[in-house]
């Protein structure tokens, strides 16, 4: 049989049709790695292995009936336990959603489906997406694949330590703040956050409903663009969705790109070996004034846990998920089934959403939050005028241990540098570019791009990820 | 920096309807006055004259006909999971 260890999407793609190796085998192939290396890891909640390998018999089934099959027809894959899956559990990490097995699936989970991918299992994250390590997960702490002392990052951990344990060929993530790029650069492999809408939410357990994007963490930015091609376009079941044409690449440039950075990243090591394949491709680099990363982080901490305050009011105790046995009377239900259920991270972000919209601190709070957001996106808006993308560290410093940081506002900082996409809704990628000297682990390069080009950001990576060898680091990990 | 009073945590926590232990109130105080003293740098901006971001995508008035449609799902998927149903709707405890 071929050598199946970490493949990309075109290779396991044509193993498949040139019946090099069944279907079948390939996802046993990544049952096996999960049974044997998962019990260090811990990035798995539920394993799909029944339903994933019925799916692969039916592709295997069509490839012997000399039938084509699509590029991501058979290829395993694994999904944040934030995406709902009709038939199997889905907790968003959370006690309160122990139990619960929604009814439907969503939108990015049935396209996928469609396009014949294979979930092969439902992967760990911080409760509800709240959190920068997985640590905050109420069911298992996942650690890096790298070094188990070390976190995955978050709130994706999961996903980035799967496809950096080769648990499956990608991953779906979500990205409020970060929480795909921060652990696909902790993880040593490669992290899309798109342009916000330009994947449907629908189906999604939503955390902050203005900043959520879903995207893909793979090996490769090549891969990233293929699962975003399938995922990404305009759902009739969330309005926010912009239907943005990826097919058209009339736009992507090639030839040579103006790059903005900024003086204090250059001595980064994510930074230096980027510079010189830059330059060496013919691409500049400018020096421009990014966001103040302290002040995008202060509107990020207003307004997410405002939006988290009103999208988690729906985890009552009454139409699903965990109810207090000990409550007496309806309040009784919410108030206790609330505080018995639901983890200490995200009562925090309820509590400080709370009175951040409540009476007398709504504008000095979220008003002015929501100014600063502008502010903001019109310093971006600025910087393209003069630039095609941005790029600076994916975070200032590699994963930490477990357990380092135990104060939520040293946690949160670890987004500084991710957030303001997410502020002004922009596309933005982490690839590998380098490692730290002291722990061996990976660092992580982001280009950011304008909003709906994320082409030309998927372009750049690509073209550094022909240049450099970072990303084939990952294969290594673990031997 | 910002502090928020064990009386003002009791009152956020009522209206986000999450009981909090006596015990646990101080704590929490505490830590939700480390959060709004770190926002605290946002009032140094001068943000006047600035209209407020709620949305990215400037996309306005999404309109769809207003049809009434089959659901896919029964009655009896959607009170799967349901902690408590009782002859195909939701049971809650007394309100009053």
């Amino acid at each position: 049989m071929a050598d199946l260890a970490y493949l990309s999407i075109s290779e396991a793609h044509e193993l498949l049709q040139a019946s090099k190796v069944s279907c079948v085998e390939l996802t046993q192939y990544y049952l096996d790695r999960i049974n044997k290396l998962d019990k260090t890891i811990m990035s798995v909640l539920t394993l799909c292995d029944k339903s994933a390998l019925q799916a692969a018999a039916i592709v295997d089934q069509k490839i012997q009936n000399g039938e084509e099959i699509d590029i991501l027809e058979g290829i395993p894959y694994t999904a944040k336990d934030m995406f709902l899956t009709q038939g199997i559990r889905t907790t968003a990490a959370s006690k309160i959603l122990d139990n619960f097995t929604a009814p439907y699936s969503a939108t990015v989970i049935n396209k996928l489906n469609q396009a014949g991918a294979i979930l092969i299992a439902k992967v760990n994250q911080d409760e509800f997406a709240h959190g920068g390590s997985t640590e905050n997960s109420a069911y298992r702490k996942t650690t890096n694949p790298w070094n188990s002392e070390y976190v995955p990052g978050g709130s994706s951990g999961g996903s980035a330590a799967a496809v950096a344990a080769d648990f499956g060929v990608f991953s779906l993530g979500t990205d409020t703040g970060g929480s795909i790029r921060q652990p696909a650069a902790y993880c040593g492999v490669t992290g899309l956050k798109p342009t916000y809408g330009l994947v449907s939410r629908y189906g999604v357990v939503a955390m902050a409903s203005s900043f959520d994007c879903i995207g893909p963490i793979a090996r490769s930015a090549e891969d990233t663009a293929i699962v975003l091609g399938v995922i990404a376009g305009k759902d009739k079941m969330d309005s926010t969705t912009i239907g943005l044409n990826l097919d058209d690449t009339s736009a992507i440039r090639d030839d040579e790109l103006r790059i903005g950075t900024t003086q204090e990243y250059m001595n980064h090591p994510a930074i230096l070996d980027a510079v010189t394949a830059f330059t060496e491709a013919g691409h500049s680099i400018e020096d421009v004034e990014l966001p103040d990363g302290e002040m995008a982080l202060a509107a990020y901490y207003v307004l997410v846990p405002s939006e988290i305050s009103s999208n988690l009011e729906r985890y009552d105790g009454i139409r699903y998920g965990e109810s207090s046995e000990q409550a007496k009377d309806l309040r009784d239900t919410y108030m206790k089934t609330r505080a018995e259920f639901i983890g200490p991270e995200v009562k925090r972000r309820i509590l400080t959403g709370t009175y951040a919209l409540s009476a007398g601190y709504y504008d000095a709070y979220y008003k002015k939050a929501m100014q600063v957001r502008t502010l903001i996106a019109k310093q971006f808006d600025t910087i393209f005028e003069t630039c095609d993308l941005i790029v600076t560290p994916t975070t200032l410093q590699p994963a930490f241990k477990l357990g380092a940081k135990s104060d939520p506002i040293e946690m949160y900082k670890t987004d500084i540098l991710t957030v303001s996409a997410n502020l002004a809704g922009l596309p933005a990628i982490s690839i590998p570019a380098g490692t730290d000297s002291e722990t061996g682990l990976p660092i992580g390069l982001q280009i950011v791009g304008k909003l709906g080009q994320d082409a030309q950001v998927l372009a750049l990576a690509v073209e550094f990820q022909a240049q450099t060898n970072w990303h084939n680091k990952v294969k290594e990990c673990l031997a | 920096m910002t502090k928020i009073s064990k009386a003002e945590i009791t009152h956020v926590a009522e209206l986000a309807r999450i009981e909090l232990a006596t015990s646990e109130i101080e704590t929490v105080a505490g830590e939700i006055s480390s959060i709004l003293t770190f926002v605290e740098n946002l009032q140094a901006v001068d943000t006047s004259g600035t209209e407020p971001t709620s949305q990215v995508t400037k996309l306005t008035d999404v309109w769809r006909e207003d049809e009434v449609k089959d659901c896919e799902i029964s009655r009896d998927q959607l009170l799967a999971n349901t902690p408590q149903s009782q002859d195909g709707y939701v049971k809650v405890r007394k309100v009053l």
